[in-house]
């Protein structure tokens, strides 16, 4: 089933960490598996946010050396940052195996990035100027209470709560996800893509690097591929009414935009809110709800609908 | 008829007359369900037309309907508690005799008021989400947010009255009543409908009044993609523009009989448009597809 949510405010920052985390405590009972953030806090120019897992919470749990395979793989990662010349600012960890870096760095990030994640157990789950993508097991209060994005202030975000359908439960399979090697590009998905084999080999042959079996994957593929041919954001989410078969309504944010697709059959649900300082929509109006109690307006976009909205 | 009354008189009571919840205070849940007609075994092959003759169904009591007084009013506040609290404790205040209900804070709760089967005014204060009011029988709602997917589904009788939106399937497989919607609603409407009455104000989306078998559908402004696609039988009425109509759907002739009804409906709930119902598209089955006086027909081959 899984449960999608967007909330973009105009021109300002707000408590983005907090609405988040509220809208999708609201749509815990569309997916308990698994819940993910991808929120933008204020761009800051030349360092970058790398969010990266180097162990799937699972593995935590077998072995008595996985604390020292943790260990060494996290050097080994920042070994082949400094290999890169990107230089590390700060570094967190929420949870043993998940990583948070702020880098400076004036390369290649595409390079670096395919060389970090060739350690072991490594993906990197976003790299960005202003991107945060968290991802766990767990429910919303869960994964931010962990994670610690009640705090955190931006200007737009993406969530997603998971019924696992397609595929396991686990971090690699959870939204939002990152469009490798796109800055600041996110994807969250309800629904099922039908053509997903068909298209995940064109993907390969092009080049493109899938760490999942999870069909939503795609969707940050075929959105970073269409970026990649010099497409607008508008232009892609066009597009991939044509060429993804299935039923879907999907989310996609960048560094200053947020844009939605639905499929032609409608299938899948989402509330539309707009006001001329913020815009949020949920798969269900509950959601939007937690966040403004006051009496709105809301509507469902039909059929083949895509809308772009500006931060 | 006879047969009907020759079972009653068999099982020792009339299943027609209705009973109050104080008569049948002992009676086994088998009884009560029996009353209900659900003992479908008990039927003995009849018709169901016994059960749904045209001149009985405003008469029609459930076996444990609460005698409500619609001048005895209280407020209900949803803020905090589960949908199933929320629909215990309608039943609970019906049984205590209120006949008018506000809802407070639904904040988009699911299921709100869905399985009442009395007499009683509902009205919800704010919105409700998905299968809101579904599975009813004889409450008249007023809505005054916006309905998720799902509103008034399988409904049977009664009006339900949205003043916002709706969301996707309104009034599917409804089977009679009245469900308005003063907004837009989303895809699919009145999909599977087999009775009733749904009124639009706004627009509707794609497949609206799929598989439809009976019942009327006005769309005061305009219908999505493949409207009335597989439709068995009913009516759609739609105002505005319509994007394509579905396999076997066809436009007819709007008759003066068809714009008295428009004109009545529309002015009960306060949707008539300033110029009239002349320009109304009124859609039917085009029978093709499936014909019920055609056991296979030759038609249906050359349309697959």
């Amino acid at each position: 089933m899984c449960g999608i949510a967007g909330l973009i405010h105009r021109g300002k920052s707000s408590d983005v960490g907090s609405e988040m985390t509220s809208m999708l405590t609201a749509l815990k009972h569309r997916g308990p598996d698994s819940t993910g953030f991808a929120v933008y806090g204020e761009p800051n120019a030349g360092d970058y946010i790398m969010r990266l897992k180097v162990a799937e919470q699972e593995d935590m749990a077998s072995g008595y050396d996985m604390q020292d395979k943790i260990d060494a793989r996290v050097a080994m990662v920042e070994k082949r940052l400094a290999e890169h010349k990107a230089s590390i600012k700060a570094k967190d960890a929420a949870t043993p195996y998940a990583m948070r870096y702020v880098i400076t760095h004036d390369g290649d990030t595409e390079a670096m990035a395919r060389y970090i994640e060739d350690v072991e157990g490594t993906e990197i789950l976003s790299l960005g100027n202003s991107l945060e993508l968290i991802k766990d097991l767990g429910d919303a209060n869960v994964v931010a209470d962990s994670y610690g994005l009640r705090d955190f202030k931006g200007t737009h975000g993406i969530g997603h709560t998971r019924m696992a359908t397609e595929s396991d439960v686990d971090i690699r399979s959870a939204h939002p996800y990152w469009a490798f090697p796109y800055n600041d590009v996110s994807v969250v998905h309800n629904g099922q893509i039908t053509n997903y084999w068909l298209k995940r080999r064109q993907m390969e042959q092009r080049g493109h690097r899938f760490m999942s079996s999870c069909d939503s994957e795609l969707l940050a593929v075929y959105t970073a591929d269409n970026l990649a041919n010099g497409a607008t954001l508008e232009d892609s989410l066009k597009a991939s009414i044509e060429e993804i078969d299935g039923v879907f309504t999907y989310l996609v944010a960048t560094k200053d935009e947020l844009g939605m697709a639905k499929d032609t059959m409608a299938a899948k649900p989402l509330v539309l809110y707009e006001s001329d300082d913020m815009i949020a929509m949920a798969s269900e109006e509950v959601a939007i709800r937690a966040i403004l109690p006051q009496e709105i307006d809301t509507t469902d976009p039909y059929d083949e609908e895509i809308r772009v909205w500006k931060a | 008829m006879e047969s009907m009354s020759v079972m009653a008189e068999d099982m020792g009571y009339d299943p027609r007359a209705g009973k109050t919840r104080d008569e049948v205070e002992g009676t086994t849940q088998e009884d009560r369900a029996r009353d209900l007609g659900m003992m479908s075994e008990q039927l003995k092959n009849r018709s169901m037309e016994v059960f749904f003759e045209v001149g009985e169904e405003e008469n029609l009591v459930y076996p444990y309907a609460d005698k409500v007084d619609f001048n005895k009013r209280t407020e209900l506040d949803c803020e905090g508690k589960p949908t199933t609290q929320v629909n215990k404790d309608i039943r609970a205040l019906m049984e205590e005799g209120y006949g008018t209900i506000v809802l407070k804070n639904p904040r988009g709760m699911h299921s709100v008021g869905v399985g009442i089967l009395n007499k009683l005014n509902l009205i919800v204060e704010g919105s409700i989400g998905y299968f809101g009011v579904g599975l009813i029988d004889g409450p008249n709602v007023r809505i005054k947010g916006r309905v998720g997917w799902s509103c008034g589904e399988n409904m049977m009788s009664g009006t339900v009255l949205i003043e916002k939106n709706a969301g996707s399937t309104f009034g599917a497989a409804m089977r009679g009543g009245d469900l308005v919607c003063r907004g837009s609603v989303g895809s699919r409407t009145g999909i599977d409908q087999k009775g009733g009455t749904i009124i639009v104000g706004g627009d509707t989306g794609a497949f609206s009044g799929f598989m439809m078998q009976r019942g009327r559908m006005v769309i005061c402004g305009n219908a999505g993609k493949n409207l009335g696609d597989s439709m068995y039988d009913g009516t759609i009425y739609v105002g505005g523009e319509v994007k394509d109509y579905g396999v076997d759907a066809i436009p007819a002739e709007l008759t003066d009989l068809d714009k008295a009804w428009l004109t009545r409906k529309l002015t009960q709930y306060g949707l008539m448009p300033e110029k009239g119902v002349d320009h109304f598209t009124k859609i039917v089955a085009g029978k093709q597809l499936w014909n019920y006086d055609n056991l296979e027909p030759n038609e249906k081959k050359l349309i697959l």
